[in-house]
């Protein structure tokens, strides 16, 4: 704030007008400093295009040699030169859908503690904890599931496994006899717990958006806070609700490390959720140091698909949360 | 309910279901606080006890054992190598997101470029960190330049310029535009107002925003798998030769089947942990010194 009180900086010396008036020599720095600005705001396109086409370039002799067997195969096996990566997808699809349909419903119960529920005073202590949990980085959160969480987790799968023997779809996704401490409901279950901080962060700013008239209204018509909530606050912030969860999508599909360590490394499809399987980050994190060739060229592969389901998961994400941006921007 | 009934809060004539619906919504959104809370203080219990059994300043400095079935020894050249790589991840991508917010704000003024590259780097943010990774052995690692250091700093700076450009944006427009026309009234050109009158204002907020890109960068293992390589010794040339970091070598060691091993990646994470705490921190602590300096 300092410098904004301060005297204007002297003119160069020489100079009888007032910098910036007609003299050239700031004009040209002026000039300058905006192409340089802008130069560094063109990165950003630079760097993506840079990703699209380099790694492109790298797996296209993958995707030659496989065509749409690629995406549409789940063959995979790199000494038989074989790479059909639909295990993969699968993989990366059902962990991302476990951590939505489990990380979603808590992130917005936070979200409405921190925007309705809780006193100012603790308020920020829950965002702190929060900022925490965001902060634990992936490779934290894959060492503690590994060795802590999934033995632990391995002795409730089996006790889930007799319960839901007996009882139809559950025991599809749930039964099965075998099953693994590291799994893909293991790999989904820290996945949501790693989304939680975002789409929770996402959510509350939509939440208080929501115009306290209208909160007031239904309150003042007899309604619980509970009625309140589902009759103005949750309507209101749809929108914004469904631009926070497909962030999350996005971050989940993407997150590597933590599903590396806790997936179990296994290509396989299966309905059971407590067995192992293995995504397309998780896959390439694991293999990536001992491929060579056309096996290297497959995961650089895998890395693009990913690359382009992200982007468009994000871009649909941006879309619908900038426009809620707005029509909220409209509404206050 | 009449208008005379009660008016202060969930009134007397609420039917005990209504009572009941609203009692167990309530409950619920407090419980889907702990489930995530809870997850979270097991998590800081297992790494802080399981790693002070060898954290300790010898930790911090040994070099790491080249045997991995080896009890004890340290992790002085991950510390090394983390330390430097996100450095130099800093120092390039703060001027340049830096410089980008500048331009969205100061020059761009909502104009469609300015827009277009705002939303691309939002979907930049969500790139995934292995692709940068992956991005950068393809362009960097193996056109010649090889596993250094350095190439990590690169996929870092990828990952982290989209987060700068995005915190220093929204640190510029809360500079109030009476500031900027008092600086072109008082004759200064574009590039003085920015440089000595906007950045400084906002220097607060965006030094809080790049700390905090630091410490997501400090933790990431994803871009660094395939970019740095290997190494058991202190390397504190970026340019050459292999390196480690922290994150790499606790994704190393919690695979193995030796407890030497694990040890070593508990005591590993739980650096891992105090750096990212310690960045965020100071994050907190510059953007609480912004807010008493705004409001006077």
């Amino acid at each position: 704030m300092a410098t904004v009180t301060a005297p204007p900086p002297p003119a160069p010396a020489g100079a009888s007008r007032p910098p910036g008036l007609g003299s050239r020599r700031p004009a040209r720095a002026d000039q300058a400093f905006r192409l340089l600005s802008l130069a560094s705001g063109l990165l950003v396109l630079v760097v993506l295009a840079l990703i699209a086409i380099a790694s492109t370039g790298r797996a296209l002799p993958a995707f030659r040699h496989e065509g749409l067997s690629f995406i549409f195969s789940r063959d995979w096996n790199p000494g038989a030169d074989k790479f059909g990566a639909l295990a993969f997808i699968y993989g990366t699809m059902v962990t991302s859908v476990i951590a939505i349909v489990l990380g979603v419903p808590v992130s917005i119960g936070i979200a409405l503690v921190l925007t309705e529920l809780a006193p100012r005073r603790i308020r920020t202590p829950i965002v702190y904890v929060l900022d925490l949990l965001a902060a634990v980085p992936s490779v934290v959160f894959g060492l503690w599931g590994l060795a802590v969480l999934a033995p632990k987790l391995d002795h409730r799968y089996g006790q889930v496994n007799d319960v839901v023997r007996h009882i139809p779809v559950l025991n599809t996704l749930f039964g099965g006899g075998e099953h693994n401490g590291t799994s893909i409901f293991t790999a989904g279950l820290i996945l949501a717990l790693m989304i939680i901080p975002i789409v929770t962060s996402l959510t509350r700013e939509v939440f208080a958006t929501v115009p306290i008239a209208q909160k007031e209204a239904a309150l003042a018509l007899g309604a619980t806070r509970w009625e309140m909530i589902r009759g103005s606050v949750l309507p209101f912030g749809r929108s914004g609700v469904v631009g926070a969860v497909m962030l999350g999508l996005g971050r989940a599909m993407g997150e590597t490390i933590a599903v590396a360590l806790l997936i179990g490394s296994n290509a396989q499809i299966t309905g059971h959720l407590f067995r192992s399987g293995d995504s397309m980050a998780a896959v390439i994190a694991n293999q990536f140091n001992e491929s060579t060739g056309l096996f290297q060229a497959a995961l650089v592969g895998l890395g693009v698909l990913l690359f382009g389901i992200t982007i468009v998961v994000n871009l649909a994400a941006r879309a619908v949360l900038n426009r809620s941006e707005r029509r909220l921007g409209g509404a206050l | 309910m009449t208008i005379t009934g009660r008016l202060s809060g969930p009134g007397a004539s609420i039917s005990p279901a209504r009572r009941l619906r609203n009692g167990l919504a309530t409950t619920l959104m407090w419980l889907s606080l702990a489930i995530a809370v809870i997850p979270l203080g097991f998590l800081v219990y297992y790494v802080v006890s399981k790693g002070a059994k060898l954290f300790g300043w010898g930790f911090l400095t040994r070099p790491i054992p080249i045997f991995q079935r080896t009890f004890g020894g340290g992790m002085g050249p991950a510390v090394v190598g983390t330390l430097l790589i996100t450095g130099m991840a800093t120092l390039i991508s703060v001027p340049l997101g830096v410089l980008g917010a500048v331009y969205i704000v100061e020059y761009g003024a909502d104009n469609r470029l300015a827009r277009v590259i705002r939303f691309l780097g939002d979907v930049m943010a969500g790139v995934p960190s292995i692709v940068m990774g992956l991005f950068i052995y393809t362009i960097w690692v193996i056109r010649g330049h090889g596993f250094t250091g350095f190439a990590g700093s690169l996929a870092l700076a990828c990952l982290m310029l989209p987060i700068v450009i995005r915190s220093s944006e929204s640190m510029l427009r809360l500079v109030p535009t009476e500031l900027r026309e008092a600086s072109f009234a008082l004759g200064s050109s574009k590039s003085r107002t920015v440089l000595t009158v906007v950045l400084p204002t906002a220097a607060a907020g965006i030094v809080s925003g790049c700390l905090l890109a630091v410490a997501r960068a400090a933790g990431e293992t994803a871009p660094l798998l395939f970019t740095i390589g290997i190494t058991s010794k202190v390397n504190s040339n970026l340019f050459k030769g292999t390196n480690t970091a922290l994150s790499t070598q606790i994704f190393g060691n919690a695979n193995q089947p030796y407890p030497g091993a694990i040890q070593r990646a508990w005591a590993a994470a739980l650096t891992l942990l105090l750096i990212v705490l310690v960045f965020s921190i100071l994050a907190r602590l510059v953007s609480s010194r912004l807010t008493t300096g705004t409001r006077r």
